[in-house]
């Protein structure tokens, strides 16, 4: 049925995007446009006592600062800046009062005409603080660290119970192994410099071009803290340039233009810098604890995982990080331990997969040395450990082609060739190393809202306010709804990214692709159904009798399914009743049926050459090979996939937010120091795609976005092993950490 | 076999009520500051080729060449990544050479002759790259996309880069967060066969 699902279509947004022509959230010019530039405070923890901004007043150009004294009125209760997806807590409140609860933490904001005045002028402001002693260091907060609380938000998250008698069987195990795994605070760092343009319209309404992944959630937060009417603010995202979980929560660039834009009755664009957007959330660092206890044979019979991860001092964020171990593996007896530990740091938040390539580092990593005591290959022990039920709720998975994944992605590497003993392989000069692991992430999809307008020319607008990060949401939504409508690809025009469109949850967790497709069929039926009636009102029409649910829609055709010559032009059927446009629109809901588990898995095979005498680490090869159920675009993901084992590359080797803990500051707060994979550190990447069929949803969709870099910092850490016979276990992997 | 990661260091500050004055911005000294202040007559003219069109402008001798495309005319394809030269972002050709232009300012390009993405494009045909790029999906967010398909091009008219290692080599100064380099070089490649 499907010439597009499926195959290979290169992005329709592909010509904006190369030509230049995609507006990303800073690039709307309006005339008189005001320039804000954030200046942010210098110390992690106390109070301003004075605000000096005298001189930045006296700059021509300038047309006011903003403060926590002179701003206009915001709401005062917690309850308001509470958006979609806020931990439990009480939200960061931008320029709200004098408390300072973290570097870098915006204070004032300077609007000028134009960016270089703002930027100059913003120098000038000077402050005066009473500090108060701070704590940034997870390892000095670790021992104050409390135990996560059951989720008090729709998104939170309840570790699994304990099962079996896992101190028993951690102490009879024939086989043990015990170690701490440390994965310290990374960023997302998108290309994109967070920024919003606040257009001040005539009659007083505000158009908010912002970089979010939710723009219906941006809209409902700021009408919460600005006490405004939904109709009074648009909010629109039509391209995002990466966010990568950074943009799931309303920023604070949002709120201090609108905030300067209500004051001053003006446009004003903020623009955060790249040092600024070190304020914004992060993955928490981590330190994890794993235990492992096996038979002789390798078969796990324990498992022990706890985690201390690092939240904000005002807010709880934490996810499922000690969830994992017990689902992944077939395992008798299991416990768990997460803590929570309180910095004086922005809300750690969610980055790509959150929770799953941090507990998989830990785990996959102590699994590599449960099978080095075990005197066993790596991907042996974890057949011999394959679980066909997630333990963790004593239930199966609705599908799962993990040990295809294995066969496949080992035959891909060439695994069956390695030389189990570390050390013992090389490249002239080089040592190398072959490692694997196992990813495994969730398959979700949320209630969503899909509006399809179709005309009598042939042509349909697909609309619904969700956003594409960099996904391909535009590509796949197009390509479902054409071979769903029967139409060309060209035919179908794409409107997203818009708070005035059709309700779609925030980008994230890698829903969208279930979500949005499953959506756009829903709606679909309904137009269906609707031409169907015209189609049957036709004179001698051959689809009298046929029910809707024997009918398709084909090359413009209404088409009886049992008998291809039975068929109505669609153009033909809405001439006939006088119908210009159909109209639909459709809320799809998941089932709700949870009797069984919903996970995407991969296998990770990677080869490390190192230099010997230096330590330099290159990651050589990658093969991933991924169960995600049905692919809708082979190109697109397929790059999911490559930028995700990029991630892994930069997680293993590159990635770590260094705090200077006396001053409490990021000291790497830019992306020459906080280092990013480049493109001469990834070489050979391949991706597989198992073929893995789902019927959770009707298109057997599970979503690939974060599923790509689960397990691939563990495998290269495990490569690393084999390669040098040395253990790293705290990321990133520097040479200085191989050296003895 | 446990072992504990390195040794980080507890780094809470011991005095607690310490009191210290901080200039909050770039740390400009205000004397200077405000003598710096810029007044109509500090403007600069300037003149120079965009894609083709003639540009004369007074500007702000502050103003980046980044920012003269972006918010002076108009011309958005450009982009700001980090304004500080460490993403490339930015990168335009100058004559022919590729910048990255958030690292210079506009005043000093006068009688240049800029190109930037929206100028590759020919009586509509894209320029071979911008079409390999699609062919290969080598971008995701599309957000370094231009600079990388301006960064390609100067790297093709230096006509160093003969192998994929000297085309990744030669090709990271502009970051790609969404990690679409094994499709970058893949498109580059594709590019430098028709040329
Ligand atoms: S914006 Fe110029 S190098 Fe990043
Ligand atoms: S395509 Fe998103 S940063 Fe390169």
């Amino acid at each position: 049925m499907a010439p597009y699902i499926g195959t290979a279509t290169s992005r329709i947004d592909g010509i904006a995007k190369v030509t230049g022509a995609a507006k990303y959230a800073a690039e709307f010019n309006v005339p008189g446009l005001l320039h804000g530039s954030v200046v942010t405070s210098t110390i992690a923890k106390g109070r301003i006592t004075r605000l000096d901004t005298s001189a930045a007043m006296r700059v021509k150009g300038v047309i006011d600062v903003l403060t926590h004294e002179n701003r206009p009125p915001m709401a005062d209760n917690d309850q308001a800046y509470k958006d979609d997806v806020a931990p439990p807590g009480s939200p960061f409140r931008p320029l709200y009062d004098d408390k300072i609860k973290f570097n870098l933490q915006p204070i004032a904001l300077v609007v000028a005409e134009t960016s270089e005045v703002a930027r100059f002028a913003a120098s000038l402001v000077t402050v005066e603080y009473e500090e108060v002693a701070h704590v940034t260091d997870i390892f000095a907060a670790r021992d104050a660290a409390v135990p996560i609380k059951p989720p008090a938000s729709p998104v939170g998250f309840t570790p699994p119970k304990a099962r079996g008698q896992p101190n028993r069987a951690l102490a009879r195990a024939a086989v043990r192994h015990e170690g701490e795994y440390y994965v310290p605070i990374e960023h997302h760092n998108p290309m994109e410099l967070y920024g919003a343009t606040v257009i001040h319209e005539s009659d007083g309404k505000l158009t908010v071009y912002d970089k979010t992944q939710g723009v219906q959630n941006v809209q409902r937060y700021l009408c919460g803290v600005f006490g405004m009417k939904p109709e009074g603010v648009r909010v629109l995202s039509p391209f995002v340039g990466g966010a990568f979980g950074s943009g799931l929560r309303p920023q604070f660039e949002a709120v201090l233009a609108v905030l300067a834009a209500r004051a001053l009755e003006r446009s004003v664009r903020v623009v955060l810098t790249r040092p600024q957007m070190y304020a914004l959330g992060y993955r928490p660092a981590m330190v994890q604890r794993i235990a492992l206890g096996a038979d002789a044979d390798g078969t796990l019979d324990a498992i022990a995982h706890d985690a201390v991860t690092a939240t904000s001092q005002f807010e709880e964020y934490f996810r499922q990080e000690t969830g994992w171990s017990g689902l992944l593996y077939k395992c008798a007896n299991a416990k768990y331990e997460h803590k929570l530990a309180r910095l004086d740091l922005p809300t750690s938040c969610d980055m790509r997969a959150p929770s799953a390539p941090t507990a998989l580092f830990a785990l996959e990593s102590a699994m590599d040395e449960l099978a080095v005591a075990l005197e066993l290959d790596p991907l042996e022990l974890r057949l011999r450990c394959y679980s066909e039920r997630d333990q963790n709720h004593d239930r199966p998975f609705s599908s799962k082609a993990l040990r295809e994944c294995y066969r496949q992605g080992a035959e891909a590497f060439g695994w069956n060739k390695r030389n189990g003993a570390p050390r013992s392989m090389r490249d002239g000069s080089e040592l190398v190393g072959w490692g694997m692991a196992t990813g495994i992430w969730e398959a979700l999809q949320m209630p969503i809202t899909v509006r399809i307008a179709l005309t009598a020319n042939g042509s349909a607008e697909v609309a619904c306010a969700t956003s594409d990060i960099g996904t391909g949401t535009y590509t796949i939504m197009a390509q479902v709804a054409a071979d769903m409508l029967g139409l060309p690809l060209e035919n179908i025009s794409i409107k997203l990214g818009d708070s005035t469109l059709p309700n779609s949850p925030v980008e994230g967790g890698s829903w969208i692709a279930a979500s949005v497709s499953n959506g756009i069929a829903t709606t679909v039926a309904a137009v269906r159904n609707e031409l169907l009636e015209l189609a049957k009102k036709v004179p001698n029409s051959p689809l009298a009798n046929a029910a809707p649910d024997e009918v398709k829609l084909a090359d413009g055709m209404i088409v009886d399914e049992r008998d291809g010559s039975r068929s109505v032009s669609i153009a033909d059927a809405m001439r006939h009743g006088g119908v210009e446009r159909i109209e639909q629109e459709e809320t799809t809901n998941p089932t709700a049926d949870d009797s069984r588990a919903r996970n995407t898995h991969s296998a990770v095979f990677a080869e490390v050459k190192i230099d010997e005498e230096i330590g330099v680490i290159r990651v050589t090869r990658v093969v991933s090979a991924i169960a995600g159920g049905r692919v809708l675009n082979t190109k697109t993901a397929s790059s999911q996939i490559l930028g995700s084992v990029v991630w892994g590359i930069g997680m293993a080797l590159h990635e770590e937010t260094l705090i200077d803990h006396k001053l409490g500051r990021v000291m790497n707060a830019n992306i020459a120091e906080y280092h990013v994979p480049v493109n001469a550190d990834v070489h050979d990447i391949k991706v597989i795609f198992v073929h893995e069929h789902d019927d959770s949803n009707p298109l057997g969709v599970k979503g690939l976005g974060e599923i790509g870099i689960i397990g691939v910092a563990p495998a290269i850490a495990n490569a690393v092993y084999h390669a040098t016979g040395k253990r790293v276990r705290d990321l990133p992997i520097t040479l200085d950490k191989l050296h003895p | 076999m446990t072992k504990k990661p390195s040794e980080k260091s507890s780094g809470a500050s011991k005095d607690p009520t310490r009191r210290r004055k901080v200039a909050s911005g770039a740390g400009v000294p205000s004397a200077v500051a405000a003598k710096a202040r810029p007044t109509t007559s500090d403007m600069v003219s300037v003149s120079l080729v965009v894609n083709n069109v003639h540009h004369s402008l007074a500007l702000d001798p502050r103003t980046t060449l980044l920012d003269l495309l972006r918010e002076h005319l108009d011309l958005t394809g450009t982009k700001k990544g980090c304004d500080q030269g460490q993403c490339g972002a930015c990168t335009v050709l100058v004559d022919g050479r590729r910048i990255n232009s958030c690292l210079t300012f506009a005043a000093m390009y006068d009688g240049a002759q800029i190109t930037t993405i929206e100028g590759l494009a020919r009586n509509g045909a894209l320029h071979p790259l911008q079409q390999a790029f699609i062919d290969h999906d080598a971008f995701q967010c599309g957000y370094c996309t231009p600079g990388q398909i301006c960064s390609a091009v100067g790297l093709l008219a230096e006509g160093r880069a003969k192998t994929a290692d000297e085309i990744r080599e030669l090709m990271s100064g502009n970051i790609c967060r969404c990690g679409a380099y094994t499709n970058i070089v893949a498109a580059i490649q594709q590019a430098m066969g028709q040329s």
